[in-house]
């Protein structure tokens, strides 16, 4: 067992004119859960191919549970379970059957945990797969995955069409099960909070590149919070206040953003000046490309970032 | 009508959509009749000639069945008998388009999509109905100008082209009521085709007895047959059109009213329930191959034998058919083998058999590519399936698929030609040679379609084409009298013509050879190359 789970340096993938991938480095060590953030568009499923070795890298290394993920693709996933971020099924399957194709051409499903998933899920197994909604077809690929005997699970985006409940459920799964169980999770994701209830570290990704990578504490600067207040008078040095950004005032409604660090000074001087009503938010990915990277999303990626 | 309402947009849609597939059938299935009619008139010149071909044509039941009743000895009629079963494809066409801007966008999810924009709910359902009306129209219009070109009677081709006409409306009703049935297009289109089958089987048990024969009355339960007794050319009998009218009223009126009673995406057949766990063989590439392409297998096997089972019920008369028509003798012999007629003619329909089987050699072996580009293959080969082993689950029915439905054929030909003839023992084993020795031509198919999906997966369709152009050396290039070496581009030239020539192994091991060859290709390039997922 190596104590590094992926390594990739330097890794290049072009598709015709585009360049999808632009020297990528990236290292998740065994056992962690690592969070791999940004917009779509920006590299991460070109990347996860690549270590499945569904695509090959033009330029750069990768490892992958010690092996090479093109040369050595049959033995590495059998230690591995991958969740796809579109899934699609075969229409005249039926869920069941699906998980337990995926399971056993993986080499193993755990039935404990494949009933449990089933329920915690809310999943009806017997359904054809083209009775599925986009929710349940993710649920089906995530039970496999989930309920497979692997040490690596590569997860694309694994909550894009689940319902907010479900997204819970994967959530507390994750953290209760596969902590306790000690696997290695690469989550993808283009939702900041998601990362950051699930991560141990995050690797940010921008046009084919990592801009940013620790662990959460070392990104803590990035984290900032978005507030909307209603004022009965006109707030007092606030727009002096260190770690304040993009200040609107508009009579007696405030809008800014505060990096946590400064919250708590930033909220004692809203309430002196009398608060009536007030919103917080976090910081959408756009937000927050905005304000480190002093770069716009070009425009194919930020369409699909709001959330 | 809010319920109508963007029905025109929608119409703009579906032609936008269609707009290579609609007037490619619309023009060529308009234009086969005409062709047919055509060379009825080089081949039977003379009115003794019409007259002789109809005789034999009364008189034989199996071509009655396979093809529909024949009411007069006029070059008209007998085109209409000739080409009868441009009804069947016509009316084909006409229900799978109307499932598919039905059903099948309702099971995708695009139903829904154009559902919350200012679309009535009877609104898509209408506007494939018109599309699919109006085209029948225009491809009975084409068919009646064609025959009117030809110096035909007017009236007649008319009533011709309506009958064409009707034939796809009422199959479009059709398809437009089992689109309301079941969830998925799929189940949709068993049905329909269902039905299809049923009223041709019906039609062809009534016409067999001919004209005042005891079963007759069975055409008349088939809208397929009111199409044919219509009689264009002999004697028009209008009235039967307000049978085929009142037909798709009462079909069209039954879909909208289930239409109007049922949910988006809802069927009125509830979806059946699969198992909660797979079976304990459902565990290797192989096992999830034989899931995705059984219901193919079986379809392709039991097509091919009840056409070839037809054919063989038909051969023994061909002799009679042909006697006196040196013309149409020298032809088939130049189509088929040598000496006996009958012989000839199971040998050129044994072309027919292999060309479909190499359809199906295509189709089976591109399912390689609908699951990549489905995202389907992304799964499988994430799990410790190697590239190999997923892409020779799939060229498994490629190769065996084809093998499978072209034995079914030869047995099922040579077993009714040899009860017909009187000598099965003999026949039988003949017959079913000629079958196998096309195989290695078949197969060639299924290579040039794993080596265009290993090497070039986003040309794979191309295979297609390469069919279509041996498919036209094999049938009109002896005719055309194309100088050999463009003859022998096609491996269905190089197969002996069985029964009747003799059989030399080396042209059939070369054809496995290049086969092979084309395989080890395919999936060397498979091995290398990176998934692509999009076209």
């Amino acid at each position: 067992m190596t104590a590094t789970a992926i390594a990739v340096s330097g890794l290049v993938k072009t598709f015709g004119p585009t360049r999808a991938l632009d020297g990528l480095d990236l290292t998740v060590t065994t056992g962690e859960v690592h969070g791999f953030l940004g917009p779509n568009g920006a590299g991460k499923t070109t990347t996860l191919r690549i270590l499945l070795g569904l695509l090959r890298a033009d330029a750069g290394s990768a490892r992958l549970l010690g092996g090479d993920p093109w040369a050595d693709a049959v033995a590495l996933h059998r230690r591995l379970a991958y969740v796809p971020g579109d899934v699609t099924l075969w229409p005249s399957l039926s869920g069941g059957e699906v998980i337990d194709l995926l399971g056993r051409l993986r080499g193993g499903l755990d039935p404990n945990r494949r009933a449990e998933l089933l329920d915690r899920f809310d999943l009806d197994p017997r359904k054809k797969a083209r009775t599925y909604s986009k929710g349940n077809r993710q649920k089906v690929a995530l039970i496999a995955a989930l309920a497979s005997d692997v040490e690596l699970l590569l997860l694309d985006e694994p909550t894009s069409g689940l319902d907010p409940l479900m997204e819970a459920a994967f959530r507390d799964w994750l953290n209760a099960e596969e902590r306790a169980r000690g696997r290695t999770v690469l989550l993808s994701s283009h939702i900041l909070a998601e990362v950051e209830a699930l991560a141990d570290r995050v690797s940010i990704i921008r046009a084919g590149r990592i801009v940013e990578s620790g662990t959460l504490a070392d990104l803590r600067h990035l984290t900032s919070t978005s507030i909307t207040a209603e004022l009965a008078a006109p707030p007092n040095g606030l727009a002096g206040l260190a770690g304040v950004h993009d200040l609107q005032l508009d009579g007696s409604r405030v809008h800014f953003q505060v990096d946590n660090s400064q919250l708590e000074e930033a909220l004692r001087r809203l309430a002196a000046a009398g608060v009536r009503s007030l919103t917080s938010q976090p910081p959408t990915l756009e937000e927050l490309f905005l304000r480190h990277y002093q770069t716009d999303l070009p425009a194919g990626e930020r369409a699909e970032v709001s959330r | 009508m809010s319920t109508l309402a963007g029905t025109g947009g929608l119409v703009r849609l579906i032609l936008r959509r269609d707009r290579l597939l609609l007037p490619l059938w619309v023009l060529l299935l308009g234009l086969l009749p005409v062709y047919q009619a055509a060379a009825i008139d080089q081949l039977y010149a003379t009115p003794a000639a019409l007259r002789q071909l109809y005789d034999t044509v009364v008189g034989t039941p199996g071509l009655l069945a396979l093809l529909g009743p024949l009411f007069g000895a006029t070059l008209g009629a007998i085109t209409t008998w000739r080409a009868g079963l441009v009804l069947t494809i016509v009316g084909l066409a006409s229900l799978l388009t109307v499932i598919r801007h039905t059903r099948a966008d309702e099971e995708a999810g695009r139903r829904e999509l154009l559902g919350a924009t200012v679309v009535g709910r009877n609104a898509p359902l209408t506007a494939v109905l018109l599309v699919t009306f109006v085209a029948d129209l225009v491809l009975g219009a084409v068919v009646a100008s064609g025959m009117v070109g030809l110096g035909l009677p007017a009236a007649s081709s008319v009533a011709y082209g309506l009958s064409v006409a009707a034939a796809g409306w009422m199959l479009a009703a059709v398809g437009a009521l089992a689109a309301q049935l079941t969830e998925g297009a799929g189940g949709a289109r068993g049905i329909g085709l269902g039905a299809l089958g049923l009223a041709y089987v019906l039609r062809a048990a009534g016409d067999t007895g001919g004209q005042g024969g005891g079963l007759g009355w069975l055409s008349w339960l088939s809208p397929i047959g009111w199409a044919q007794q219509t009689r264009p050319y002999a004697g028009e009998r209008w009235w039967v059109f307000a049978l085929a009218v009142a037909f798709v009223i009462v079909l069209a009126a039954a879909a909208f009213a289930l239409l109007a009673r049922r949910d988006v995406g809802a069927g009125v057949l509830a979806a059946r329930l699969g198992p909660a766990t797979a079976a304990p063989s459902l565990r290797s590439p192989v096992a999830l191959a034989w899931r995705l392409h059984r219901g193919m297998l079986l379809g392709w096997t039991v097509g091919l034998a009840v056409m070839a089972g037809v054919i063989g019920s038909v051969a023994d008369s061909v002799n009679g058919m042909a006697s006196g028509n040196a013309q149409l003798k020298d032809l088939l012999e130049r189509l088929g083998g040598e000496k006996v007629l009958s012989d000839a003619y199971i040998a050129g329909a044994m072309v027919i058999f292999a060309l479909a089987a190499a359809a199906y050699a295509i189709q089976a072996t591109l399912r390689l590519r609908t699951e990549e580009e489905g995202l389907r293959a992304e799964p499988v080969l994430a799990t410790s399936v190697g590239r190999l082993r997923w892409a020779t689950s799939h060229l498994l029915f490629g190769l065996l698929g084809p093998t499978v439905a072209l034995v079914a054929a030869g047995l099922a030909e040579g077993l009714v030609y040899g009860l017909v003839s009187g000598d099965v023992g003999r026949e039988l084993p003949r017959v079913l040679a000629g079958a196998l020795v096309q195989l290695p031509a078949v197969l060639v198919l299924a290579g040039i379609a794993m080596a265009l999906f290993g090497l070039l997966p986003r040309l794979a369709s191309v295979s297609w084409a390469a069919l279509a152009v041996f498919a036209f050396l094999v049938l009109l290039g002896p005719l055309m009298q194309l100088s050999q070496w463009v003859l022998d581009l096609a491996p269905f030239s190089h197969i002996p013509k069985v029964p009747g020539a003799d059989v030399s192994a080396l042209p059939l091991a070369w054809l496995l050879a290049v086969t092979a060859v084309l395989v080890a290709a395919g999936l060397a390039g498979f091995r290398r190359r990176d998934l692509v997922s999009s076209a």
